[in-house]
């Protein structure tokens, strides 16, 4: 027996995790085939049911005995659905598939599975160093990441406790409750942890804070109100690891004196909502949360609460107003949560991430922690980088990592051989950066100071052929929506924001609108009651910043220089171009705006066209002979014949 | 009691009492609209009564402070009056500008913070932009006015004091936020006819019993 043995706490999770072990022991050493199916929310929407029925149905078919092994997301969304096939008996390594479809599923069984071929043409990587196979490790994609937060997302069953406890998950419980609450609070502090959600408040010091309320009515909330534009790290966590969140939100607890604890997720997110409450019931059944957790006398009551669609709900007191059951709208800081909260108790609110980031930090030391990131900003960021890159996806990195290096080596770069223009970082509060930025480290203070923001962690990359007006209209349209409407500021400033915004994408902008916008912002940032109205003008005052050329190409040329603003561009077909005979644009058109001219090559009318795009499309690649302009005066006049010609009928 | 500085004069007053409050009664006004008196959390939704702090480097609303003793307080400077005229030339924006048919005409608080801030009731930089419904008739007993309303929240909170739970809330949101009346008019008690607290707390006769 070892000493830990008899230390108190240990030996009630000592007997978890010896179950824990034996289960998975069974599942590693069992000599059967083991197919690793990625089956969170994004991967279902890319059809991981499909292929996973595929290879159920496949596997019967051949008579082949293989476990099938749902896991979460890995991150990898341009690899969607994903697999992972570990063959022992095959001699390979285990083998990271890319897009399986069912087709690809039912190859895989019958040629690797059965026969022994693993397809090098349809293989990304191996998972492990071997001879064979180039091991994906050696991919900037997956090495120039950090894992902490994520690290074990897309391994493990994120229904099974069991294979999170035999990852090494609730290890830190037994030690922590040998610990003070005020022990647990002075480690957060030295880790120097800052808080996800996107305004980066020392996690430490808020908890300190709860922690000296009197009284021991104290509540903490998880936020999973995740509602960015193309952010879904936090939906990803939960339903890839949901036991990590609930391990940090235990600690929380623990160090701020609360017995009841709430995470309030999104309804719009069902498969996170099922994950979190699954894996609340299995760490009750554990003894792990409910009374007298591991015979330590501490109590921890955890539930789930449904938000139901607001955006403004993620700001921490029109959150509490929703709990309370009043419509979710914010109220004037201080007092602050942390000292007048839910139904009047202190209460701490963390996002997902930061309490993802605490099992961590309490198994591997502070000093661990703050050699990942900067001074500033220790730690990992993930965000969730889509819009023009090769490899789109969830990317756990160190603070302080350079966004080219994110943007130009970790995800591959700009397809299609087009230039960057613009990153838009932090969502809908965020700021739009052009390249002169691509150097700035990405930390919660130099992100402040460009103009944009952490936020939640979307990051939108823009190639040469977008306009930062649109994108902005776009952020506007999105705020305005979602304003809760009770500040004056937000409610109708907004309005008039989004109002000129789409009067410039219209080309009927002036000069004295781009005043307007500049001052208006101002005022918004400066008189608006909470932090969605506060931040509500960035995209506009950064790209009024940083791409004042395309306001102005809009407002004096008629122009759109990303040539995105319909009422701004015209489509035309080069003659020098066009194949005589070819059909192709004419049958893809909605409106019947492609005619033919006189020489069999065909023309656009453009009192007709609605500016799809879809002729462009359709264009076969050798004649690429659809342009598209801006101003549309540009396009040539070619004359539709007055009578229809005979093969046109 | 504390004392403290509001522009060149000096107040003394029961320490914990609100800015807000404590400049009204000693006759120094300060735009606003949404505050009433004795309220525990004002909701700080109009953005008018902003007043500058000595140590703070921003206009704060005035109904968001206690008084504390030897507080300084500035009312008219450059940036508060920069906020105020631009958070009424919003509200304005989307109000109807009709006061010859209005029963607020003469008594109405945007006609007098109008006047205040000298600015014009009609804005010349910002478009007018106005709700497509004009009347909500759906209540039995009141008529709202979307177009006048400034949605101070006003009505809400003196309905919730009289009556233990409100009949009326906010709906919808963003810029098409109105006050609602939960839908179902049947479900409002008969006292509803006999109040009428909401209506008097209109600042703008959004609000009016049917005739």
């Amino acid at each position: 027996m070892s000493p830990a043995d008899h230390q108190p706490f240990q030996a009630g999770f000592d007997e978890i995790r010896k179950a824990a072990a034996t289960r998975q022991r069974a599942f590693a050493e069992a000599p059967v085939p083991r197919i690793h199916i990625g089956m969170a929310t994004c991967g279902i929407a890319s059809g991981a049911l499909e292929t996973k029925a595929a290879f159920e149905q496949a596997l019967a078919r051949h008579g082949i005995d293989a476990r099938i092994h749902t896991v979460g997301c890995i991150g990898h969304c341009y690899a969607e659905p994903f697999v992972i096939i570990d063959h022992p008996e095959s001699g390979f390594p285990p083998i990271f598939y890319p897009e399986v479809n069912a087709g690809k599923a039912n190859m895989l069984t019958k040629l690797f599975l059965a026969e022994g071929d693993p397809r090098f043409e349809h293989i990304l990587g191996a998972t492990e160093e071997n001879d064979m196979i180039p091991w994906i490790g050696e991919f900037s994609r997956f090495n120039q990441e950090k894992r902490v937060v994520m690290e074990k997302c897309g391994h493990i069953d994120p229904e099974d406790i069991y294979e999170y406890i035999a990852a090494g998950g609730y290890e830190t419980l037994p030690d922590m409750f040998r610990r003070s609450p005020k022990e647990i609070i002075q480690q957060i502090n030295d880790a120097g942890l800052r808080g996800r959600g996107g305004a980066g408040f020392a996690t430490g010091l808020k908890w300190e804070l709860a922690a000296d309320q009197p009284g021991d009515a104290k509540r903490v909330i998880c936020n999973a109100d995740e509602g960015d534009p193309g952010a879904y790290m936090d939906r990803t966590i939960l339903e890839s690891n949901p036991h990590q969140v609930l391990e940090g939100l235990i600690a929380c607890a623990y160090a701020v004196g609360a017995h009841k604890a709430i995470i309030y997720v999104r309804a719009e997110y069902p498969l996170a909502v099922r994950t979190i409450t699954k894996a609340i019931r299995q760490a009750s059944e554990l003894g792990l949360i409910g009374n007298d957790i591991l015979g330590s006398s501490f109590d921890l009551d955890i539930e789930v609460f449904h938000g139901s669609g607001a955006f403004v709900c993620g700001e921490e007191t029109a959150l509490i107003r929703s709990i309370e059951g009043f419509r979710g709208m914010p109220r004037h800081r201080p007092p602050y949560p942390v000292e007048r909260g839910l139904w009047g108790t202190p209460t701490v609110i963390n996002n997902v991430k930061t309490l993802a980031s605490v099992a961590p930090i309490l198994k591997n030391g502070a000093a661990w922690y703050r050699k990942i990131g900067t001074d500033n900003s220790p730690g990992t960021a993930i965000f969730s980088i889509v819009g023009d890159v090769v490899h789109p996806g969830l990317i756990e990195i160190p603070m302080g990592v350079s966004l080219r290096t994110l943007i130009f080596d970790i995800c591959g770069g700009i397809p299609n051989k087009k230039k960057f223009k613009a990153v838009q970082i932090g969502g809908p509060s965020g700021g739009c950066l052009p390249e002169e930025f691509l150097d700035t480290p990405i930390d919660f203070d130099s992100l402040t100071e460009a103009g944009a923001m952490m936020g939640s962690g979307g990051m939108v990359v823009m190639n040469e052929d977008t306009c930062t007006v649109d994108i902005s209209r776009y952020f506007l349209d999105f705020t305005q929506k979602e304003s809760c409407g009770k500040c004056t500021f937000c409610r109708i400033g907004t309005y008039h924001l989004l109002t000129i915004l789409e009067r410039i994408t219209e080309g009927k902008g002036s000069p004295a609108d781009l005043k307007n916008l500049a001052q208006l912002s101002q005022d918004i940032k400066n008189g608006s009651l909470c932090g969605l109205g506060k931040t509500a003008p960035n995209p506009v005052v950064t790209s009024l910043r940083y791409f004042k050329e395309d306001y102005e190409a809009h407002v004096s040329e008629k122009r759109c220089p990303g040539m995105m603003c319909r009422p701004l561009i015209a489509f035309y077909i080069d003659l020098e171009k066009c194949a005589r005979g070819c059909d192709a644009c004419v049958g893809c058109c909605p409106v019947e705006a492609v005619f033919t001219t006189r020489n069999r090559k065909k023309g656009i009318d453009q009192s007709l066209c609605v500016k799809c795009g879809e002729c462009m499309v359709a264009c076969p690649p050798e004649y690429d002979a659809v342009r598209k302009v801006s101003p549309p005066e540009l396009a040539p006049i070619i004359e539709r014949p007055a009578e229809p010609l005979k093969d046109e009928k | 009691m504390v004392t403290l500085s509001v522009d060149a004069s000096k107040i003394e007053i029961a320490a914990g009492t609100n800015l807000l409050a404590a400049c009204l009664q000693n006759d120094i006004y300060v735009p606003n609209l949404c505050y009433i008196e004795g309220m525990d959390h004002p909701p700080a939704s109009c953005r008018l009564c902003f007043v500058e702090i000595e140590g703070k480097d921003a206009p704060v609303p005035a109904c968001t402070v206690e008084v504390r003793h030897d507080m300084a307080v500035r009312t008219d400077t450059p940036g508060v009056r920069r906020l105020q005229k631009t958070a009424l030339q919003l509200l304005l924006s989307v109000h109807d500008v009709d006061c010859k048919n209005c029963p607020a005409n003469r008594n109405c608080a945007l006609q007098d913070m109008a006047k205040f801030l000298k600015i014009a009731l009609k804005s010349k930089h910002l478009d007018l932009f106005l709700k497509k419904s004009k009347i909500d008739l759906g209540h039995p007993f009141l008529e709202y006015y979307p177009n006048r309303c400034v949605l101070c929240g006003r009505c809400i909170y003196v309905c919730r004091a009289q009556q233990a739970h409100t009949q009326l809330t906010f709906a919808k949101r963003g810029f098409d936020t109105v006050i609602g009346f939960f839908g179902n008019p049947q479900s409002s008690p008969p006292s509803c006819d006999t109040c009428r607290a909401c209506a008097e707390a209109c600042p703008v006769a959004a609000l009016l019993p049917k005739p």
